[in-house]
């Protein structure tokens, strides 16, 4: 697993110990693939932030490997500090400047001489929508450019791998759809990005491969596919016109569905949750409306969906760890 | 509630990259191909550590521009001090305040500056709670030119501090027999001793939590150490346990050396303890700054 060859990020055993016995990161393996999107979901407190901490070379592990590019984190922090650029969840800014003179003090200190700094400086702000607030102090910049000018500063450096931790908690929409349009920017060009997020809709819409940890543990990692797969195909959803049919609806629907019925709160929702693979899923599902038609159950609305992450977590943690923390464990 | 979300999110490959669910056109935000284009290219070469030690003090240089609030303790503050003690003692310690002045100059500067350099360490703190050294601790940076950038900055508040404090002196009467140039010797043998003095606040500045912490511990530091010394009186006046300490202290030989400077003699026995001490600073508590910097 540690070969170092063109994975971006190999973690092997890693372990990361606070004061008082606090297991922030326990016992971590991950291979984070060159280029895309990866996503490390998690509740508040799962040890995201530690964890893109250590790889970013600001904390040191306790136990367990970290390679980056190849390139050892302890051994080799300057190495890796040279590739790696971090924006975390607080910026890392210095109020009392100027938009812009933060980014030329990092242009200076990342080797561009003094008309080089301020000439990047000035293409960044204009990238990121800032050039008219580039010169006044960032105690004055609201939440969503203050958060921009943070995404900046990291680019200063044309970083190979990108950490973002939490780049959207705090955001309103407008500045999150920002975000989120400069994430696939910066991949489209090959950096690959580390995202950690308490929001599963952030990662289903950003990430190609995502670590669902809890507790410091990962707790499932794979494609989006994948983890989906492990809680099923997707489910089916039926509206009836008729609450008195509903009972009928679910005979049918257990008759030629491989899957559970559900008895939603709503008298006249049903909801089929499929057990076989993503492709006999519509099929089925075509073959279920058909019966129900054929039975003179009307239906109100039909659809069919993949499961989605919220699903995958609740299954997850109530898989792994007792269903009397699974309630309260979901950040969304 | 069993809701899916997204519309199409099944996509199996691309995902991260693909136009799915695209937001809406920021208005704010310029075309992607723009911020793509400041990923992609050439990165130069690493700088030296001079390099990345001055960007560090220009850093501390707009701090002064944009706050320049924060220079009141080196102008006003040290001409106060001057005002005070000679009109207040001048009088009682050498039997006139003209007289005292010629001697508790040197002094008083020394101990001015000494006192301001304890700021540095409450800069230190404060960029830690406002995360903005976490930045700098991810730069592929000569480590400790962080620190040199904030004592460079610092260097300059205490040419002003020496530089109004001495023009106070003239106006009211004070005159440096060795000159300018004893003058100049005297303020750079300050500004050495001071920059390597402010190793131990930088440590203290990484080892406290807060900003009270790290003032409380200076000024328990400081006012012994500035008081305890020949800057206001002769140490011979003092009993003889107190005189042991005073005259082995750092300040006293600061003070001293400085004193014989602007009065145009070398005393190089001052100069040289002074030399030891401030190599001694640097020493002990450079090493220590960097690794708790490491490991904050």
């Amino acid at each position: 697993m540690m070969t170092g060859s063109g994975a971006a990020v190999e973690v092997a055993g890693l372990t990361k110990v606070f004061g008082g016995g606090v297991r922030a990161v326990d016992g971590v393996d991950l291979v984070v693939p060159t280029g895309g999107v990866y996503g490390v979901l998690g509740p508040n407190g799962a040890g995201k932030t530690t964890f893109v901490r250590i790889l970013a070379t600001l904390l040191r592990p306790d136990g367990g490997r970290v390679r980056v590019f190849g390139r050892d984190v302890v051994e080799d922090a300057e190495g890796v500090r040279a590739r790696v650029a971090l924006t975390g969840q607080f910026a890392s800014l210095d109020d009392d400047l100027t938009g812009a003179e933060n980014l030329v003090l990092l242009g200076k200190l990342l080797g561009y001489g003094g008309r080089g700094a301020r000439q990047r400086a000035a293409a960044l702000l204009e990238g990121f929508g800032l050039s008219e607030a580039g010169g006044r102090q960032v105690k004055g910049y609201s939440g969503g450019m203050r958060r921009r000018l943070d995404i900046a500063a990291s680019l200063v450096s044309r970083p190979d791998l990108l950490f973002l931790d939490e780049p959207t908690t705090g955001l309103d929409p407008r500045s999150r759809n920002h975000v989120w349009e400069m994430v696939r920017a910066v991949v489209a060009q090959g950096t690959t990005v580390l995202l950690t997020t308490q929001y599963l809709d952030e990662a289903d819409r950003l990430a190609s491969r995502i670590a669902v940890i809890d507790r410091g543990r990962v707790i499932a990692e794979g494609t989006k596919a994948e983890l989906k797969a492990s809680v099923g195909a997707g489910s089916v959803h039926v509206r009836l016109e008729d609450p008195a049919s509903r009972e009928r609806a679910a005979g049918v629907l257990d008759a030629c569905l491989a899957g559970v019925t559900q008895r939603e709160d709503d008298p006249v929702a049903l909801t089929v949750r499929l057990g076989g693979g993503g492709a006999a899923a519509a099929g089925q599902a075509a073959t279920a409306l058909a019966e129900l038609a054929r039975a003179g159950i009307g239906v109100e609305s039909f659809s069919l969906g993949q499961p989605s992450l919220d699903e995958v977590f609740l299954a997850l943690t109530d898989d792994g760890s007792g269903a009397d923390r699974a309630a309260g464990k979901v950040g969304v | 509630m069993t809701t899916v979300t997204g519309p199409g999110t099944g996509s199996e490959s691309g995902a991260g990259t693909g136009p799915e669910g695209t937001a809406a056109p920021g208005p704010a935000t310029n075309p992607n191909a723009l911020i793509g284009a400041l990923v992609a290219g050439e990165r130069p070469p690493r700088p030296n550590a001079l390099t990345t030690s001055l960007a560090f003090g220009w850093r501390a240089m707009l701090r002064i521009k944009h706050v320049p609030e924060q220079l009141f303790d080196v102008t006003a503050f040290p001409v106060m001090l001057v005002l005070m003690y000679t009109y207040l003692f001048g009088g009682a310690l050498a039997g006139s305040t003209g007289e005292y002045l010629q001697y508790l100059l040197p002094g008083i500067m020394v101990t001015s500056v000494v006192m301001i350099t304890m700021y540095t360490g409450m800069a230190v703190n404060t960029d830690i709670s406002k995360g903005v050294l976490d930045r700098f601790r991810s730069l592929p940076v000569w480590r400790p030119s962080v620190m040199v950038g904030y004592l460079l900055g610092d260097m300059l508040r205490y040419v002003l501090a020496s530089v109004m404090m001495l023009a106070i002196g003239l106006v009211m009467g004070y005159r440096p027999h060795g000159g300018a140039g004893g003058v100049i010797g005297g303020v750079a043998l300050l500004l050495l001793f001071s920059f390597c003095f402010s190793w131990l606040w930088t440590m203290f500045g990484l080892l406290l939590r807060t900003e009270k912490a790290v003032i409380a511990v200076s000024m328990a530091v400081i006012f012994p150490l500035t008081f305890l010394s020949n800057v206001f009186v002769e140490p011979r006046t003092m009993p003889g346990w107190l005189q042991a300490f005073v005259n082995n202290s750092p300040l006293t030989h600061l003070c001293s050396a400085v004193r014989g400077l602007t009065e145009g003699t070398t005393p190089s026995a001052h100069i040289g303890w002074t030399l030891g001490w401030s190599a001694l600073f640097v020493l002990v508590f450079g090493p220590v700054t960097m690794r708790l910097y490491a490991r904050k």
